[in-house]
């Protein structure tokens, strides 16, 4: 059935199945199992309408779907490039994944509101397609504003003081900054350009001068505030008092990449890498992303909590991405491109570490992790196999987007962009390499805890969710045959 | 055929003042709502098929009693008046089912007929208003409107509800007075009321700014922003909205400031501006000024209110001044958007004042601290009050978005970049105090006090939720709101010197 649906009836099906699952979760709601099946349907169709796309993709198809103009400038449109097509298949394959573990996670901490938990869930991957596969600005920016409203629910979940306090800077944060400075970048693009619609090359080059330009990048740049570059990145550790699920896929898959998915696409199409290049914008966004990169690396070696030290981690490996933007050669953004899914395979498996810990051993912080390697064998062999991708050693995926990355900052001579790479991998592995060495080196405390060290792993799906994604993450080094084909593509070449 | 179709736009008016007359003779609350029932849906099709024929033919100019302009009254029915028409007759039509059961609630038995009779001939003041070419006449509907709005604003069981209408009274009477100062100068200097015959009389020799015209146009400019609120002309709106009964806020809200909306753009654009280059004065400035003014100081005001009616009520000063911004603005992306928002917002906001006044008939009451975690009691109604509230910020995907996308093109096309930022700022602020409700609404448990309220019946329920699901239509098919705006701004901006 689905060799005769056309490219056009692919893309609707991949925007529109997540949705119809949001609408048919609730009619499930009294039978958590069948509610679940829903779930783990939608994610299953979702993942092979996606990966039924790449083919065309691959052999240069760029499927369309106008849906409606609102008005002049403002198109409802979808048209999936190969940068979209990477960032989609990220999303939708670990959906499946992170709803194995979701159903897990949930049920064994016992978490209230599941219902609203798996509708929110749907409506949140739903609008990230929406935002890989947005053909101009103002489509991406429906989904992103329906990404941020999408998941607060999510991140308010536990509905006690701090879960709304952290709600709440969570939505100031990033609605503030997308109305405040991204909204007026897109208008500002749409009287100068007079257009909104990617288009490789960038609709801006020629069309302004230095100055203006300037102005624009630094608005988008900090406009799209899911990227956290620094200062505008609280809301990330804050978003961490959500259920680990969330915390995963969402804040450190979904939502993020798609802040730097929109900054690699707004550089790309919006702009213009060459034309970036050529007004001389590189300096300052480097130093920018430079600085996020090293601040949030040792902010995190201070964190204790083990989730926070992972989601200031993320601030600092997103702005790897903005790096390989700012260096502006090709071979950088290619790197970019193919961080965006080597960093979501192991994060996510550091999450789901983290996570499976919280359910099986009830502990957060990092000084409490003494041992638990002996216990949880898999657990901390998967988060070993993550922090080895954060920090970029082979054989993770992580190596290969690193290194891409480094090597445009060499060809362009941005020894800057050197430094900060070689500085933060340090750093990375000084604040990874202690957990392992604790995990697996140190004999647990015997605290008379009721959870001794015989009780073992979290429950089978979760431990499955992470073991799947950890071979992912390596798997993406031996075979980077798809991230690296789409993201050389994506330069239009 | 022949006694319908040529007397459209007589009947719009006729028709309320008619039924309220009826209404007043039959003295009973159910027929007095039948009847009101019966005209509400009956002026729609009536507004809609002049707006279709004006799209279609040009405007319609309608002799009463067939004596020609401009010795006559002239009804004069253009794409703007249309279309201000359409939007006053189909809000009165949607929100109508409503009325019963909440003003059954809220007013007392013997006042129900009266109350249905002052508000058809508020209808017929305000479709009047709208409808006539005649500034007298303007002015005489403008007075039936108001006080009939008086009465409907004291009816309200609360107390304060008289010390609000009398409040209003006063300001009212002075707007008013101002108004007619203004239309006695324009008829001291042209010796006409018609107002395309002022327009015509005014005529280009007026163009170095004489005293008395610039003097009629404060006089009038004063006097229609006290009646639309213009901040901070704004100061009956908050208690009168927030005293009066429910369905009253409702009803006012969403027609009554936007009818002198229309009052004022049409002083502007289709008198004054055929006439002076009045965008270089300095009254435009200062509608600018004031405009961002209410844009703030309204918004943050409307932070600190814990009665959900008076935080909507301020609100509406904010919102309003998007709109008169527009107006200021005086461009094509710029007035389609003000004009675009008057539609959007009274949408909007009639949702928002309708779910306000169900929640009051459960609870009893519409005071934040009251109303914790009532969005699982009452999900229908808080889900449409959540849409409502996405509106007022802005949010793509809401009409409100559309709104704000033209007006800030409109400002971008002045080369404000300043503008741009404010406008956009201050749905910031929005955001605050609808996510101050919101996150009570949902996130907090369920109080006592509200342990058994749950979703209105149906007749209230279904105006609610055809609202809300307008604002989220409109943002994305704007065909019938932008569209006609477009065509509207247009024909206002070309008969501009």
């Amino acid at each position: 059935m689905m060799a005769s649906l056309s490219t056009e009836g692919l893309v609707a099906a991949a925007v529109l199945t997540p949705f119809v699952g949001a609408l048919l979760i609730p009619l499930f709601r009294s039978s958590p199992n069948l509610r679940e099946t829903v779930t783990l349907v939608t994610a299953g169709t979702l993942c092979l309408v996606t990966f039924s796309l790449l083919g065309p993709v691959l052999d240069g198809a760029r499927p369309e779907l106008q849906i409606l103009r609102i008005v002049p400038g403002l198109d409802l449109a979808f048209k999936v490039e190969p940068l979209g097509m990477l960032f989609a298949l990220v999303a939708a394959s670990l959906w499946v994944v992170n709803s194995i573990y979701s159903i897990g996670y949930m049920r064994a901490n016992d978490e209230p509101r599941q219902t609203t938990f798996y509708v929110c869930f749907a409506i949140a991957l739903g609008s990230t397609i929406g935002i890989a596969f947005a053909r101009n600005l103002f489509t991406l920016f429906l989904c992103y504003e329906a990404l941020t409203l999408s998941t607060y629910p999510l991140v308010t979940h536990k509905r006690n003081e701090e879960a709304v306090r952290a709600g709440r800077l969570y939505l100031l944060l990033l609605i503030g900054t997308s109305l405040l400075l991204l909204l007026p970048a897109i208008i500002a693009t749409w009287a100068i350009a007079g257009t909104l619609d990617f288009t490789p090359g960038g609709i801006l080059a020629g069309k302004a001068g230095a100055p203006v330009i300037a102005v624009l990048l630094v608005l988008y740049v900090f406009g799209i505030g899911k990227a956290a570059v620094m200062p505008l990145h609280f809301w990330l550790p804050a978003a961490m008092v959500a259920p680990t699920p969330v915390s995963a896929l969402l804040h450190a898959v979904a939502v993020v990449k798609a802040g730097v998915f929109t900054v690699v696409k707004v550089a790309v199409f919006v702009f213009g890498v060459d034309n970036l290049a050529a007004l001389g914008q590189s300096a300052w966004l480097t130093a920018v992303a430079g600085t996020t990169v090293i601040v949030a690396s040792i902010v995190a070696l201070r964190q204790d909590n083990l989730k926070r030290r992972l989601a200031y981690s993320t601030v600092s490996q997103l702005s790897y991405v903005v790096l390989g933007v700012a260096i502006l050669a090709p071979i950088s953004l290619t790197g970019a491109a193919m961080h965006i899914a080597a960093h979501a395979f192991s994060k996510i498996t550091l999450f789901f570490a983290a996570g499976s810990i919280y359910t099986a051993a009830h502990l957060s912080e990092v000084s409490q992790l003494d041992g638990i390697g002996r216990r949880m064998p898999w657990t901390m062999a998967a988060f070993t196999i993550g922090a080895l991708g954060m920090i970029g050693i082979p054989p993770t995926a992580g190596f290969l987007g690193k290194w891409f990355i480094l090597t445009g900052a060499m060809q362009t001579a941005n020894w800057l962009a050197v430094s900060v790479i070689v500085a933060s991998t340090l750093l990375n592995a000084g604040y990874f390499l202690p957990i392992v060495f604790r995990a697996f080196f140190r004999e647990s405390p015997d605290d008379g805890h009721g959870h001794g060290p015989k009780s073992g792993e979290a429950p089978w799906p979760m431990v499955l969710a992470l073991t799947a994604t950890a071979a992912g993450s390596m798997f993406l080094f031996f075979f980077p045959g798809i991230p690296y084909a789409l993201a050389t593509l994506m330069m239009g070449r | 055929m022949n006694a319908v179709w040529p007397h459209l736009p007589a009947w719009q008016v006729v028709i309320p003042l008619l039924g309220a007359a009826l209404v007043a003779f039959l003295r009973h609350s159910g027929a007095a709502f039948a009847v009101a029932l019966a005209v509400s849906w009956l002026m729609p099709l009536i507004a809609g098929a002049m707006l279709w024929q004006v799209l279609a033919t040009g405007p319609i100019s309608y002799h009463l009693g067939s004596w020609p302009p401009p010795w006559g009254i002239e009804y004069r029915v253009d794409v703007l008046s249309g279309f201000v028409l359409v939007l006053v007759s189909a809000v009165g039509a949607v929100v109508m089912p409503f009325a019963r059961r909440s003003v059954a609630f809220e007013v007392e038995d013997g006042q129900q007929a009266w109350f249905y009779c002052m508000y058809l001939l508020c209808l017929t003041g305000l479709l009047g208003i709208v409808i006539t070419g005649d500034a007298f006449n303007a002015f005489v509907f403008l007075e039936v409107s108001s006080l009939s709005t008086y009465v409907l604003v004291a009816l309200g069981r609360d107390r304060r509800a008289l010390l609000a209408a009398f409040q209003y009274l006063i300001l009212g009477t002075i707007g008013a007075t101002f108004y007619i100062i203004g239309v006695g100068l324009l008829y001291l200097l042209t010796g006409s009321l018609n107002m395309v015959d002022i327009a015509a009389r005014l005529g280009p020799e007026w163009a170095d700014h004489s005293r008395a015209i610039v003097a009629a146009l404060a006089f009038i400019t004063v006097g229609v922003s006290l009646k639309l609120a213009l901040f901070p002309l704004h100061a009956w709106l908050p208690n009168a909205y927030a005293y009066a009964p429910s369905w009253v806020t409702v009803f006012l809200s969403a027609t009554a400031t936007k009818v002198a909306i229309y009052l004022l753009v049409r002083y502007y654009f289709s008198i004054f501006g055929v006439a002076i280059e009045f965008r270089d004065l300095p009254e435009t400035e200062i509608i600018l000024v004031l405009s961002v003014a209410a844009m703030f100081v309204a918004s943050l005001i409307a932070v600190f209110q814990t009665d959900l009616k008076r935080m909507l009520a301020y609100s509406s000063v904010a919102q309003i001044g998007y709109i008169t911004l527009g107006i200021g603005l005086a461009n094509q992306a710029g007035l389609t958007g003000g004009l675009v928002h008057i539609v959007n917002h009274a949408l909007m906001k009639a949702a928002l004042f309708l779910a306000v006044g169900a929640i009051f008939f459960r609870v009893r009451s519409v005071r934040l601290p009251d109303l914790a975690g009532i969005g699982r009691r009452m999900p229908v109604t808080m889900t449409a009050f959540t849409i409502g509230c996405l509106g007022l910020v802005g949010t793509p995907g809401t009409s409100g978005f559309i709104s704000k996308w033209y007006l800030a093109l409109g400002a971008f096309d002045k080369g404000w970049w300043v503008l741009v930022f404010l406008i956009v700022g201050s749905s910031l602020i929005a955001l605050v105090y609808v996510g101050r409700v919101l996150e009570v609404v949902w996130l907090r448990e369920p109080s006592a006090a509200i342990a058994d309220a749950s979703d209105p019946p149906l007749s209230m329920l279904l105006p609610l939720v055809v609202l809300a699901a307008a604002t989220i239509y409109f943002g994305f098919d704007t065909g019938w709101t932008a569209g006609i705006a477009d065509i509207a701004a247009r024909d206002l901006l070309g008969g501009l010197r």
